[in-house]
């Protein structure tokens, strides 16, 4: 079975809340959402962005615009105004997301 | 009746052709633009404390230069904009300017101030504030820092008041994004200020077009063959029941579809049930996006509640020195060299005796975007190498950028880039988002034309520090 890659079933968009940043993660079809409100959880989120250390993270869903909004809390090197890194915003993180992997065949 | 509003302008730093663009291409009723990121005010503070007729944001003075044709050609066209930062009479002047060169002395320009609460912070604390950090719960006594900046979010009143007043040209200091969207739609369509569900759709139609190309297909997956180089900004096509189309002008690169819509209806954004403005708590969670056409999506049933009580803050603090340094190095062993080059530059520095509050080291092209994600790929020929460092000490600073050049003759071969190598030292503005009460914060609005506000005095005597 192929892997399914985040990418492939819906778009990313991250930004910044001060020190906090939300990656914004919309499904491209119907069964993409319902497999992504079971498997992409807070926790697996968490799990992902380990090397960040977040403090906290929540997820809220949109089934509505086939929708999850994760906000990754304190993960931002002290947000824009005082981020050593190149990208101090947590625009890279949406992207990153979209390279997560699954086993299995696309939903 | 349909009142078309459109973004030409998602922070300070877009594209300086799109405003223009957009209203060459399509009729617009409004035309916002939107300059002031959270940290931006904080910039237009010091400047504003060089030269007191500075402190706005002056992309919008060659925007608005390129606009005169359509100013003229256009009499529907209104422009809303919170180019006005620390000093929207200062911009609103300068505005004043050009339209009178060009023979628009008559027009109208609304300023809206009052949401700089820096010279009555004072004032404020005595009543009982004690703007504490919503982040880590501090109170704003406990910081000994020099504070640069603390401006309270208005809201879309004053903006709507400013356009009672007749004015063409709005020019705003700190509002909330989507209210230079809601204000217009107010104004034009007479809702009461506690029909909550319609100040919560023109607030959504407000965050879906603040970020300019973000709504038409900008900064999204699926970029190839989406022509961005002619992306077209967003336009919003309000009804006076509150439903709205988002699209973009006939012929323009991007796309208006119900996943880019989605995705910037998402976009820094934490609980969607409660998107607080100053206007209304919007609730995100009951809107439907619908593709009713090419490039046409239908958006309706956001529902909404009270307006908060408390109004929020962005203040923002001196907090040091920040400077950064990068250097291209080349070669099989390019992410080893890079990891020595480093290691060198650290010693120099602890042998002239610095240590720094704060430090930062990437390698850029081997994963060092998201810090830890990604190891580095094998056989990678070159890399660049970022060092950042943050300190209270300028001097120390100001020696960190200097350590980059040396390497040109004494590091290991396979280096480049030295002439870009060394970063400015600049000034760190940290970021306090706080609250006041709303109650405390009055808006102030004055219309006036042109040729008035040309008229009109400075404070102050023009530069000189206060």
């Amino acid at each position: 079975m192929n892997p399914i890659k985040l990418g492939d079933i819906a778009h990313a968009r991250s930004g910044d809340k001060g020190n906090h940043a939300n990656i914004g993660i919309v499904a491209k079809t119907e069964p993409a959402f319902e497999f992504l409100r079971d498997e992409l959880t807070a926790e697996r989120v968490a799990e992902y962005f380990r090397s960040l250390r977040p403090t906290r993270v929540e997820r809220f869903e949109l089934p509505n615009v086939l929708a999850l909004n994760f906000l990754l809390h304190n993960v931002l090197d002290g947000g824009a105004s005082r981020s050593l890194r190149t990208d101090t915003q947590g625009k890279l993180l949406g992207t990153a997301l979209m390279q997560m992997e699954w086993g299995g065949s696309e939903p | 009746m349909t009142l078309r509003i459109g973004n030409g302008a998602g922070f300070w730093g877009d594209n300086l052709d799109a405003p223009r663009r957009l209203v060459e291409s399509s009729k617009l009723d409004y035309l916002t633009l939107e300059y002031l990121a959270e940290l931006t005010l904080s910039i237009l503070a010091r400047l504003r404390e060089k030269d007191q007729s500075a402190g706005y944001a002056h992309d919008f003075l060659p925007v608005l230069k390129s606009l005169v044709p359509a100013l003229k050609a256009q009499p529907q066209l209104k422009i809303v904009t919170n180019a006005g930062g620390m000093n929207p009479a200062s911009c609103a002047r300068a505005v004043a300017a050009i339209l009178a060169e060009a023979g628009l002395a008559d027009t109208s320009i609304g300023v809206v101030a009052g949401d700089d609460l820096l010279p009555r912070l004072d004032e404020l604390r005595a009543e009982g504030c004690d703007f504490r950090n919503l982040d880590d719960g501090r109170r704003l006594a406990d910081l000994d820092q020099p504070i640069v900046s603390a401006n309270a979010y208005l809201g879309a009143r004053p903006i709507a008041d400013a356009l009672a007043g007749g004015a063409r040209i709005v020019i705003t200091g700190r509002v909330a994004d989507a209210s230079l969207t809601v204000g217009p739609a107010m104004h034009e369509f007479d809702w009461s200020w506690t029909d909550w569900d319609k100040l919560a759709a023109a607030s959504v139609a407000g965050h879906l077009i603040e970020c300019g190309a973000q709504a038409t297909g900008g900064y999204l997956s699926g970029w190839e063959g989406a022509n961005l180089a002619d992306v077209g900004y967003p336009i919003a096509e309000l009804e006076a029941d509150g439903r709205f189309v988002i699209t973009k002008p006939a012929g323009s690169g991007g796309r208006v579809t119900q996943e880019t819509v989605a995705a910037q209806l998402v976009y820094e954004i934490g609980d969607p049930r409660h998107y607080l403005t100053p206007d209304v708590n919007c609730d995100f969670t009951t809107v439907s996006l619908v593709e009713e056409g090419p490039d046409r999506v239908a958006v309706f049933g956001a529902s909404g509640g009270p307006a908060p009580e408390m109004l929020k803050v962005s203040l923002a603090y001196r907090d040091g020195f920040m400077a950064d340094g990068r250097l291209l190095v080349y070669g099989d062993d390019c992410v080893k060299k890079a990891h020595e080059c480093a290691k060198i530059i650290g010693l120099k520095l602890a042998q002239a005796g610095y240590e720094y509050e704060r430090t930062s080291f990437e390698v850029l092209g081997a994963g060092a975007g998201v810090p830890g994600l990604t190891p580095p790929p094998a056989g990678l020929k070159e890399c660049v190498l970022r060092l950042a460092v943050h300190d209270p000490r300028r001097e120390a600073v100001e020696r960190f950028t200097r350590e980059f050049a040396p390497l040109a003759t004494s590091g290991p071969a396979g280096l480049a880039g030295y002439t870009q190598a060394r970063g400015e030292v600049r000034p760190v503005f940290a970021y306090w988002p706080t609250l006041v009460p709303r109650a405390l914060v009055p808006p102030q609005v004055d219309v006036r034309n042109a040729a008035q506000w040309l008229a009109s005095r400075p404070p102050g005597n023009g530069k000189g520090p206060h």
